[in-house]
């Protein structure tokens, strides 16, 4: 009897959600339900995978990293993760170029799970196959000139629980179980909020870089009219001046 | 009995797992400085740990790195004021705190000048960054004001509704630059275009009458 890790429906954020979505419940309530469960067959056997449960459970593992990616470079981020822990890669480009990058994710064999190229934004969940290092990188190598900011938001597991030392065989009471799902929707909205940023961060960089670009061209564009239109006085002024002296001579 | 030795075991798995299992990593080369972007309201808490293992030939593993390597670490405002500039050994743990909301660079760069060091290859760092809430070590907080555990929870969701808060400052504040850029843009199109009109204009007319003046000079006219 494998241990029965927690109901873990996903949808994308980034996608147009409607009121009614499903959104990110990952809730320890039914975990503690099934604890209390099993507590009523009282084995040394049970005792043991209570014990492999927990430790599985709190194996947690989130990281969520915002880094620069320079032009033709590729970087490449590992973790060790164990069999039948469910993961989730999700990235976005934040500012630089047409806003894509390549990901790729391969399994400790070498296999490629997951391979995109030249996108913007996804979201990508899977289930440990194997044990071993797992790799993914985003690559720039496609783009010459241009720097890339990449953020990734890479989730192993579940969190962990508030106490680490804790030992729950009693299931929780109506008070903590609200305060559980509670804490799972602010985290869901910080997560919204984290999405939110990055657009905005987008649409801003987009926006300075067109003030920028407007403030160049209209100096520039000035400087241009002027240098162009004396030049070409100065340039018809010397025709006539040279047709005057070959008129002269021919004359002669 | 069984049971109370089996809980023993557990934590000390745990602790063990804690330990030896440091999160994401990735690989750095010798004088390569790599740099992280934290965007984040002011007044919130970054705390960052890592871990560095270089590759033995010899073993042809990675092991913890030798006392003597250690990495530079670098954190500088939006304003691009330096806020930390340490060094810390082959294993470190930062904190500061945000007083000015923004984008916040961290960097880190090994101090190895020894090529010997790193014969070639490449040093491994394991990086946890914990922003805001995260940072908050629960287990501490729970000993140090005696919580119950109900006390406990409903204080990480006050700090959880908190960072919510901040965040949501941030977003009037970002806003409010996004606005200003569109419309010194809007601003500047409006002025370029009615300026290019009147350069063109008068162009025009000192251009035909200094060709006149030059023409009539000439005796052409």
């Amino acid at each position: 009897m494998s241990p029965v890790m927690n109901c873990h429906y996903t949808s994308n954020p980034l996608k147009e959600s409607h009121p009614g979505e499903r959104f990110k419940v990952r809730s320890g309530f039914y975990f503690e339900a099934w604890f209390s469960d099993i507590r009523m067959y009282g084995s040394f056997r049970v005792l043991l995978q209570v014990l492999s449960a927990q430790l599985l459970c709190v194996w947690v593992l989130g990281s969520e990293l915002t880094f620069e990616l320079p032009d033709n470079a590729k970087q490449c981020f590992y973790e060790d993760i164990i069999i039948g822990t469910k993961c989730t890669l999700e990235f976005q480009v934040v500012t630089g170029g047409h806003y894509d990058v390549d990901c790729r994710l391969e399994d400790p064999e070498g296999t490629t799970l997951y391979k995109e190229m030249k996108k913007q934004y996804d979201s990508f969940t899977f289930t440990a196959a194997k044990n071993g290092t797992y790799k993914f990188c985003f690559s720039n190598e496609f783009s010459t000139f241009t720097h890339k900011t990449v953020y990734f938001d890479f989730q192993v597991g579940d969190d962990p629980p508030l106490f680490p030392n804790e030992n729950r065989v009693t299931a929780l009471t109506q008070m903590e179980s609200a305060c559980v799902s509670i804490h799972e929707a602010l985290k869901s909205v910080i997560d919204y909020q984290t999405h939110f940023r990055l657009r905005e961060a987008q649409g801003r960089s987009r926006a300075e870089d067109l003030n920028t670009r407007v403030a160049f061209w209209s100096i520039g564009e000035a400087i241009i009219l002027l240098v162009v239109s004396i030049s070409q006085v100065v340039l018809l002024r010397s025709f006539f001046s040279d047709r005057k002296t070959t008129t002269t001579r021919v004359g002669s | 009995m069984v049971y109370v030795a089996l809980l023993c075991l557990r934590r000390r798995i745990l602790n063990v797992f804690y330990d030896v299992v440091s999160s994401l990593y990735f690989h750095i080369g010798e004088t390569e400085k790599k740099c992280f972007i934290e965007e984040i309201p002011d007044e919130t808490m970054i705390i960052g740990n890592y871990r560095t293992q270089l590759y033995d030939k010899q073993r042809e593993e990675y092991l913890p790195a030798t006392q003597g390597l250690g990495m530079f670490v670098e954190v500088k405002d939006p304003d691009d004021k330096v806020i930390l500039s340490r060094q810390y050994g082959s294993e470190g743990r930062f904190t500061f705190t945000s007083h000015t909301p923004g984008e916040h660079q961290i960097c880190l760069h090994s101090n190895s000048s020894k090529f010997s060091l790193f014969a070639g290859g490449m040093l491994r760092v394991h990086l946890d960054i914990q922003v805001g809430e995260h940072a908050n070590n629960y287990a501490e907080i729970a000993a140090k004001d005696k919580l119950t555990e109900l006390q406990l929870r409903v204080r990480q969701l006050v700090e959880q509704v908190d960072q919510i808060q901040k965040e949501q400052n941030y977003q009037r504040y970002r806003e409010e630059r996004f606005r200003q850029t569109s419309e010194s843009t809007n601003q500047r199109v409006l002025w370029w275009s009615i300026v290019q009109t009147l350069i063109l204009v008068a162009i025009g007319i000192w251009q035909m009458r200094h060709l006149k003046s030059f023409f009539e000079a000439k005796k052409l006219v």
